[in-house]
C-alpha cells in the first residue's frame, strides 16, 4: 500500500516537474507582458521535435550515438533552438504593436511566399523564389509607408498569441508531417531498486534535470543584473524603461529562456511518452498554464510548486482513480481556483489601480 | 406594424429563396450558403461575447458541440414519441416540430454549459475566461468521445435527416441571431456590455453589476452557438468529434477578427468571406490553415479594426492596458 502510494509520487513528481518546465514560460511571459503566450505550448512541440530530429541526424548517432553526452548536446542544441524560434515570434509578433520595428511584413510574406512556392514547385529554388518575392513584397510595401499599427490591447496582443499557435500547429503539420514519430530512447531505461520500490532511472533524470534547471532559473533570476532587470520589467514596464533599461532586450530574453525551458520539458516527456506530433502541445500547454496559475500566475516559484501539485494530483486521480478523464483533473483544478483563490498559492491580491 | 411586416416579407422571400435556390446554384453551392449561414449564427453570435462585451472565448466550438450533439440525441432518441403526438401534422410540419424543440434543447443545455463555464471564470478581470474556455471545448469532445450512446469516437450517424427545407430553417435562425443581438447590443443591456468592453472599471465605479452582464452576454452568446449546432447536426445528420476542435474555434475567431471585432456587419461579411475562401482554397489542405493563421496576425498588426470593426476598443489606455502592479 504503502509502497504503491510512493511509486504513484515519484511519477507524480516527475511528471509534475515537466509541467513545471513549460510553466516558467507562461508565468515569465505573463509577468513581463501581461499576456497569456498561447504559442508557449507549440514551442514546447518544437522543441521536442528538435530534439526528435537533433538525436536522430547521423552527426549524432555517429560520433556520440548512445552516450550519456548524446543527451545532453541533443538537449542543450533543442533548446537553444527553441529560445531562437521565441525570440523570432516574440520580434515579429508581439513587438511590432509595441514599439516601431520593421520588416514584420516582410518575415510573414517571406513565410506565405515560401509556402506558396512549395506548392507550385516543390523544390528548393521553388521555395527560396517565393520567399523571396515575398521577402520583397513586405520591404516595398514597408517603404510606402505601410506599418504595423500601435496598439495597447492586450486583447490584440491575445488574438495575435492565437494566430502564432495557430501558425505553429499548422505549420508543424507541414513541415514535420501529421503522423505522430516515436522519439528515440536517447536515455536508457532501467530499473533501480531501493528495498521494494523500484525506480524507472528515466523518471529519476528527468525529475533531475528538471530541478537543476529551475534552480539554475532561480539563480538566474535572482543573483544577476540581468535577473534583476527582468524582474523590474514585471515589476513596472515603463518605470524600468525610465530607468534606462532596454526592456525591449529583456522582453526578447525573456521569451528566449521561457522557450528554452519549454523545450527541455518537451525532450523529457518525450522521454517518458515516446509518441510525438504536432499538436501535441495543446493539452499539456494548458496543463502547464493551470499550474502557472495555480501557483499565481507572474510567480516564479508559483510555477515550479503549482506543476509539481498539478502532476501529483493529476496521477493520484489515475492511479487511485479512471484514467479516461485524466485530462479533466486540470480543468477541474483550474475552475477550483477561480473560484476560491484566484490569486493562487504564492499570488498576491492585486489591486486594481486607476 | 413595420417589424411585422418585415418578418413576413422576409419569410416568404426566404420561401421563395428555399425552392429555388438549388435550382440556381447547384447543390454543392447550396450547401456552402447553407454552412455559411450557419457560421454567421456562429461568428455573430462569438462577436456578442468577444467584440461587444471585450472578454475573450476560444472555446465556441464546445458550446456548438454541446447544442449539436444535445439536439441530435433528443431528435434521435424522441423521434417516435414527438412524431406521434404530432401525427396530425403533414411531413414538413413534424419535422418542423422536431427541428424547433431540437433548437429549444440545444439552446438550453449550450446555456447551462455558458453559465458553469462562465461563473467562475467571468467573476475575474483578465484572460482567464480563453483559457477555461479553451480548456472546456477540449473537455466537451473528451466526453463526447467516451459516451457511447452519442456515437464516441466513431461520430453520431443514426440523426433524422429533416434536411428538406433547410435553406428556410438556417436563414431564418441567421436573421434572428442578427435581429436579436442587434436589439440587445442597442438596450440598455448592451450599453452595459459596451462598458465594460470600454472600461471595466469605469463600468463598475458607474453601477454596472460586470459580473452578471458578462455572464449574461456570455451565457447568451452560447446558447447562440448552441442554436447553431442543432442546424449543423440535423442538416449534416451526421456528427463526428473531430469537427468541434479547437481549429473550429480557432476558425471562428479568424471570421470575427477579419471581420471587425465589434462589428454585427463585419461579423456576417467575415463569416461569409471566410466560409468561401475556405471552400475555395479545399485542395490546399493544410497550406490553407497556415495561410489563415498568418492572415489573422497580419490582420491584427496592420488592421485591428478589420474590414468593418470599431477602432476604439483597441486603443485602451496604456494604464488600463499595462498596470497591473
Amino acid at each position: 500500500m504503502l509502497i504503491t502510494f510512493l511509486q504513484q509520487l515519484i511519477n507524480g513528481i516527475s511528471q509534475g516537474s515537466a509541467y513545471a518546465l513549460i510553466a516558467l514560460g507562461y508565468t515569465m511571459v505573463y509577468g513581463v507582458l501581461g499576456l497569456i503566450n498561447f504559442a508557449h505550448s507549440d514551442v514546447y512541440m518544437f522543441g521536442a521535435f528538435m530534439g526528435y530530429y537533433i538525436a536522430n541526424s547521423s552527426l549524432v548517432q555517429e560520433q556520440l550515438g548512445g552516450s550519456f553526452l548524446a543527451a545532453i548536446v541533443v538537449m542543450l542544441l533543442a533548446m537553444a533552438l527553441s529560445a531562437g524560434l521565441g525570440i523570432l515570434i516574440e520580434r515579429f509578433a508581439y513587438r511590432p504593436g509595441r514599439t516601431k520595428t520593421r520588416f514584420t511584413l516582410a518575415f510573414w510574406l517571406g513565410i506565405l511566399g515560401a509556402m506558396f512556392g512549395a506548392l507550385l514547385s516543390d523544390s528548393i529554388v521553388g521555395i527560396l523564389a517565393g520567399a523571396g518575392v515575398g521577402i520583397v513584397v513586405g520591404v516595398v510595401v514597408e517603404l510606402a509607408g505601410i506599418h504595423p499599427v500601435r496598439q495597447d490591447s492586450r486583447l490584440a496582443l491575445l488574438i495575435i498569441a492565437i494566430g502564432v499557435s495557430l501558425f505553429l500547429e499548422n505549420g508543424g503539420q507541414l513541415v514535420f508531417g501529421a503522423d505522430p514519430k516515436f522519439f528515440p530512447e536517447i536515455i536508457p531505461s532501467t530499473s533501480l531498486n531501493v528495498g521494494e520500490l523500484s525506480l524507472d532511472t528515466q523518471k529519476l533524470i528527468v525529475l533531475g534535470v528538471a530541478i537543476i534547471l529551475m534552480v539554475l532559473l532561480n539563480l538566474f533570476v535572482n543573483y544577476t543584473k540581468t535577473g534583476k532587470a527582468m524582474r523590474a520589467v514585471s515589476y513596472n514596464l515603463d518605470a524600468a524603461k525610465l530607468m534606462g533599461i532596454n526592456t525591449d532586450r529583456i522582453i526578447a530574453l525573456t521569451f528566449a529562456v521561457g522557450s528554452a525551458l519549454a523545450a527541455a520539458g518537451g525532450i523529457l516527456v518525450s522521454l517518458l511518452y515516446p509518441k510525438i506530433d504536432p499538436l501535441m502541445g495543446v493539452m499539456p500547454g494548458l496543463k502547464a498554464f493551470v499550474a502557472a496559475v495555480l501557483g499565481g500566475i507572474g510567480n516564479i516559484t508559483g510555477a515550479m510548486v503549482g506543476g509539481l501539485i498539478l502532476g501529483f494530483a493529476e496521477t493520484m486521480a489515475v492511479g487511485y482513480g479512471s484514467s479516461t478523464y485524466r485530462d479533466a483533473i486540470a480543468f477541474i483544478v483550474l475552475v477550483l481556483i477561480l473560484l476560491l483563490k484566484p490569486g493562487g498559492i504564492m499570488g498576491k491580491a492585486t489591486v486594481e489601480k486607476v | 406594424m413595420k417589424r411585422a411586416v418585415f418578418w413576413i416579407v422576409a419569410i416568404l422571400v426566404l420561401v421563395g429563396l428555399q425552392l429555388q435556390m438549388s435550382n440556381w446554384i447547384g447543390a454543392y453551392y447550396y450547401k456552402i450558403v447553407i454552412l455559411a449561414g450557419i457560421n454567421i449564427i456562429l461568428a455573430v453570435s462569438l462577436n456578442l461575447i468577444n467584440g461587444i462585451t471585450g472578454q475573450f472565448s476560444i472555446g465556441h466550438a464546445g458550446f456548438y458541440a454541446v447544442g449539436a450533439y444535445a439536439s441530435a440525441s433528443l431528435v434521435t432518441y424522441g423521434e417516435a414519441s414527438i412524431r406521434g403526438m404530432v401525427a396530425f401534422l403533414p411531413r414538413v410540419g413534424q419535422d418542423a416540430v422536431l427541428l424547433l424543440l431540437g433548437i429549444t434543447v440545444a439552446a438550453i443545455a449550450a446555456g447551462i454549459a455558458g453559465l458553469a463555464v462562465g461563473i467562475p471564470s467571468l467573476r475575474l478581470r483578465g484572460d482567464y475566461l480563453a483559457i477555461v474556455t479553451l480548456g472546456f471545448g477540449e473537455i466537451i469532445r473528451v466526453v463526447i468521445l467516451n459516451v457511447d450512446a452519442i456515437g464516441g469516437a466513431r461520430g453520431f450517424s443514426s440523426i433524422p435527416a429533416l434536411s428538406d427545407f433547410f435553406l428556410f430553417w438556417v436563414f431564418l435562425f441567421v436573421l434572428i441571431t442578427v435581429a436579436v443581438i442587434t436589439n440587445l447590443v442597442n438596450s440598455s443591456y448592451g450599453r452595459a456590455f459596451i462598458s465594460i468592453r470600454d472600461d471595466e472599471v469605469a463600468a463598475e465605479a458607474m453601477g454596472v453589476d460586470t459580473t452578471r452582464f458578462k455572464v449574461l452576454s456570455f451565457v447568451i452568446s452560447s446558447m447562440f452557438a448552441g442554436i447553431g449546432g442543432s442546424l449543423f447536426a440535423h442538416y449534416t445528420a451526421y456528427l463526428n468529434p473531430n469537427s468541434f476542435t479547437f481549429i473550429t474555434s480557432f476558425t471562428m475567431i479568424i471570421m470575427i477578427v477579419v471581420g471587425g471585432l465589434g462589428s454585427i456587419q463585419g461579423s456576417i461579411l467575415g463569416a461569409a468571406l471566410i466560409t468561401f475562401t475556405l471552400e475555395a482554397f479545399r485542395s490546399l489542405s493544410e497550406f490553407r490553415l497556415v495561410g489563415f493563421s498568418i492572415l489573422l496576425v497580419l490582420v491584427m498588426l496592420y488592421r485591428p479594426q478589420g474590414l468593418m470593426g470599431i477602432w476604439e476598443l483597441l486603443r485602451l489606455k496604456r494604464s488600463t492596458a499595462i498596470a497591473k502592479s
